[in-house]
């Protein structure tokens, strides 16, 4: 502080962590958003975990491609990840709109901020409304949880059920278990989503309210995007492991 | 605590090196080529011309693509890589259990399929 000569002791006390600064120069309320995220992300490890467990102790498994292949509204058969592509697309650009809400709220520029807001929970409402679109298709088509096209057919009835998705043998135990991982990863992922659109209208309407203004910091805006960018985050994850192995 | 929690915010408000509107654009088109990629790897060199065959290999540049990607993601858009390099080891050093988990999980899902489906079932009377 002082250009004056100082003590030794009082020059031991001037690290990050010998009190009198905050050593991670974060706001109590970033740190707790991550610290929760830090959380979220183990128990996604551990759904993806088990997906990871089962396909490997399983002889057979469900191909992707072959589950995977309408774009609903468009064509009913024979365009794989074409639908889930325009869904990753969706959730990248908002997590992109997301960044510039952030960056307009270090500008504190409330017009801005409201306007990026805004594509961020118009992007994640796209993105949970295809998820619907895909879950009701696989519902249609016979898979639920617990639950595959296959179920109460006995006999070469199963095989010729779950042919169209498997490339290697049949396995019913394979489908029913590809089902309930599916159905429970992306319904959890689904459910995130949902929660930070929910977010993003409170912090929405707080910014409207003038809130941040009055505060003099859009910190809020901040945490919330973190939230959102993790739900990308673990979308990235569920894209690779569902769709492309 | 006010005066303590303003400087902070204050602080914060300075300290965004590397991610101005460019910045955030340029790590956009990162993950938009990343994503390109492995659909052009996905449809094109598997699904339509069937030049690399579905396998290990195959999955293993998947996962390394992804990798890539959730660092972009973490780094950029979470602003971690800008954080105090103490903050950044105690959010990412718990994931060295995540990855022996995987071992784990792994080994164990490939036991049960070479042993668990061979055990010979008896007769209940």
């Amino acid at each position: 502080m002082s250009t004056t000569t100082v003590s030794q002791l009082d020059k031991v006390k001037d690290g990050p962590w010998s009190g009198g600064k905050s050593p991670w120069n974060l706001e109590y309320g970033k740190i707790m958003m991550w610290f929760f995220l830090v959380s979220d992300a183990f128990t996604f490890s551990a759904f993806l975990l088990y997906y990871g467990a089962q396909k490997f102790a399983q002889p057979t498994w469900i191909d992707a491609d072959k589950i995977f292949q309408s774009v609903p509204g468009i064509v009913e058969h024979g365009q794989p990840l074409v639908f889930v592509g325009i869904m990753t697309f969706i959730l990248i650009m908002s997590s992109v709109t997301m960044v510039l809400a952030v960056d307009a709220g270090h500008r504190n520029q409330k017009q801005e901020v409201v306007k990026w807001m805004l594509w961020t929970i118009l992007g994640g409402i796209c993105f949970v409304g295809c998820q619907a679109i895909e879950w009701t298709h696989l519902h249609h088509e016979g898979f639920w949880f617990g639950r595959n096209p296959a179920t109460g057919l006995e006999g070469d009835a199963v095989a010729q059920a779950l042919a169209p998705y498997f490339t290697k043998e049949i396995s019913y135990t394979a489908a029913l278990q590809f089902s309930n991982l599916f159905f429970t990863i992306t319904g959890f992922h689904g459910f995130h989503v949902s929660v930070g659109i929910l977010l993003n209208i409170i912090i929405l309407c707080m910014t409207l309210n003038n809130t941040f203004e009055n505060r003099g910091t859009y910190l809020m805006v901040e945490k919330v995007g973190l939230y959102w960018h993790f739900v990308d985050l673990v979308w990235v994850f569920v894209f690779t492991f569902f769709y492309l192995i | 605590m006010s005066h303590h929690h303003e400087n902070i915010a204050a602080h914060d408000h300075h300290d965004h090196g590397g991610m101005d509107k460019k910045g955030i654009w340029k790590v956009f088109f990162i993950l938009l080529a990343l994503t390109a990629l492995e659909f052009l790897i996905a449809l094109g060199f598997v699904h339509h011309w069937g030049v690399i065959e579905k396998g290990m290999i195959l999955n293993t540049i998947y996962i390394a693509l992804t990798l890539v990607k959730a660092y972009y993601i973490v780094a950029y858009f979470m602003h971690l890589k800008f954080e105090k390099s103490g903050f950044i080891i105690c959010c990412s050093i718990g994931f060295i259990f995540i990855v022996y988990f995987i071992v784990l999980l792994l080994i164990e899902g490939d036991y049960l399929l070479h042993h668990l489906q061979s055990h010979p079932l008896f007769p209940n009377n």
